[in-house]
């Protein structure tokens, strides 16, 4: 119970995948400006990062490791990852319509981010189970919508404030992010 | 050497098995897109503009194909489209008018004064909500920060000499700048009508005579004059309703203040 606590929280929060370890930084730069398409990034994630992990810890844990094959861990995740979300959207899009259409063009659009594959990889090297490795993906996920999802309320709140005009854009967002990821420090203590 | 063999086989057999299962997956699961759909939207224009209420124009493409909308509901398409996508419907389409925006204010520079100075962000949004709705003298006038211009796609629509001002030719009717402006100064006229009372002001004359040049004052002149009855004076501003308006233009040389074109 206790190891389920520290990975879950950890990964929401503490090791917060994009404020500290700095991964999937471009969907969240990229689709934060309303608080409605960052959610919607972050419910995609979520989905995705979750199928992910799990396939891949059952890969890593039946096929790789009793091959000894452990090295060839990234190119394997990163087909196994882009034919799975190929494949869940067309079951989507068949089967469970309203749920293809709200995640809609952000599905396809995380097929290869860089944190769905940080978090398989870390997964495979820190040596968690199939159920922590799963539970990992969710919360990683889950910290990555909280992180996506401020930042879109913080970039909602500034659009219209009077800043200097080489702050404009992507500057101010970067200096934005910097604060949260030192704000997001002050949970390093926590486990 | 044997590593190269194993990790170049591995790869070649995970991609192999990818590539099979995903065929046999997109066959499966295969969504049948209807033929005359994917006509239509062929014929749309294709800027996603949402004059028509859809998000796209493969949303509206998908409803008329469905048959929940009109062929020519496309404000941008006009009739042409309308024609061939009733071709493609097998239904007959008549002809719609063209429309056009029209800034219901004629209060430029010239004509109209400002209260005060204002300072703040130069957006109509933010002005609207400073006291009197803007620095400008007349509480109904055209601010001309240019929303509408902002969210114009066919750059039909300009601020000049202080307010919007629409270019006919180039205005596709699509509706974007009837919703952008907070004073709802804009509305879609006939592309040929002649004679439309330029100017919002529900104050009394008194008042639009101190703030503008050129307001509609309530006269009710035109009202009386008109020979197929199609204006009428509501709320000290006149309203000419072009589907009775025969364009005679008795309206526009009766009135005082020259605010009927």
């Amino acid at each position: 119970m206790k190891t389920v606590l520290v990975v879950t929280l950890g990964a929401a929060i503490v090791n917060n995948v994009v404020l500290s370890q700095f991964l999937g930084l471009c969907p969240f730069l990229g689709v934060s400006k309303k608080i409605k398409t960052a959610a919607g990034m972050g419910g995609a994630v979520i989905f995705v990062m979750t199928l992910a992990s799990l396939v891949c810890s059952i890969i890593d844990k039946f096929i790789l490791k009793p091959a000894n094959l452990e090295y060839l861990n990234t190119i394997v995740f990163i087909l196994v990852i882009a034919a799975l979300v190929q494949f869940v959207e067309m079951f989507l899009k068949k089967n469970v319509k309203s749920l293809y259409n709200a995640l809609g063009v952000y599905l396809p659009l995380i097929t290869t981010n860089c944190a769905v594959l940080g978090i398989a990889i870390k997964n495979a090297q820190t040596g968690y189970n199939i159920l922590l490795s799963t539970l990992n993906g969710t919360f990683t996920a889950a910290g990555f919508a909280i992180a996506i999802i401020i930042m879109a309320g913080i970039r909602e709140k500034i659009e219209y404030n009077d800043y200097p005009e080489s702050f404009k854009g992507q500057a101010s967002v970067l200096i934005a992010a910097g604060l949260m990821a030192i704000a997001f420090f002050g949970f390093s203590g926590l486990i | 050497m044997q590593g190269i063999i194993i990790a170049g086989a591995l790869i070649a057999g995970v991609g192999l098995f990818i590539g099979i299962f995903l065929g046999i997956a997109g066959k499966k699961f295969e969504i049948e897109v209807d033929e005359k759909e994917e006509k239509i939207l062929s014929l749309l224009p294709g800027n996603n503009c949402g004059g028509c209420g859809y998000p796209g124009c493969a949303g509206l493409a998908a409803a008329i194909a469905k048959g929940l909308e009109p062929c020519n509901k496309c404000p941008v398409g006009g009739n042409p489209v309308g024609q061939a996508i009733g071709d493609i419907m097998g239904v007959f389409v008549a002809d719609q008018k063209r429309m056009t925006a029209f800034v219901k204010c004629s209060g430029n520079c010239e004509k109209a004064g400002n209260n005060y100075v204002y300072y703040g962000k130069l957006d109509c949004n933010f002005a609207f909500k400073v006291p009197g709705q803007g620095a400008k003298g007349c509480d109904y006038g055209c601010l001309g920060y240019g929303n509408c211009t902002k969210v114009c796609e066919f750059d039909a629509i300009h601020v000049i000499d202080g307010i919007a001002v629409v270019d006919k030719d180039n205005c596709m009717a699509c509706g974007k700048c009837v919703n952008a402006c907070p004073f709802h100064l804009i509305e879609l006229v006939p592309y040929d009508a002649k004679h439309i009372v330029h100017c919002s002001s529900k104050d009394f004359g008194k008042k639009v005579n101190e703030v503008c040049s050129e307001g509609c004052i309530g006269c009710k002149i035109c009202e009386k004059n008109c020979p197929s009855g199609a204006i009428t004076v509501t709320d000290n501003l006149a309203h000419i309703d072009q589907e009775k308006c025969n364009q005679c233009g008795i309206c526009a040389e009766k009135c005082p203040k020259h605010a009927i074109l």
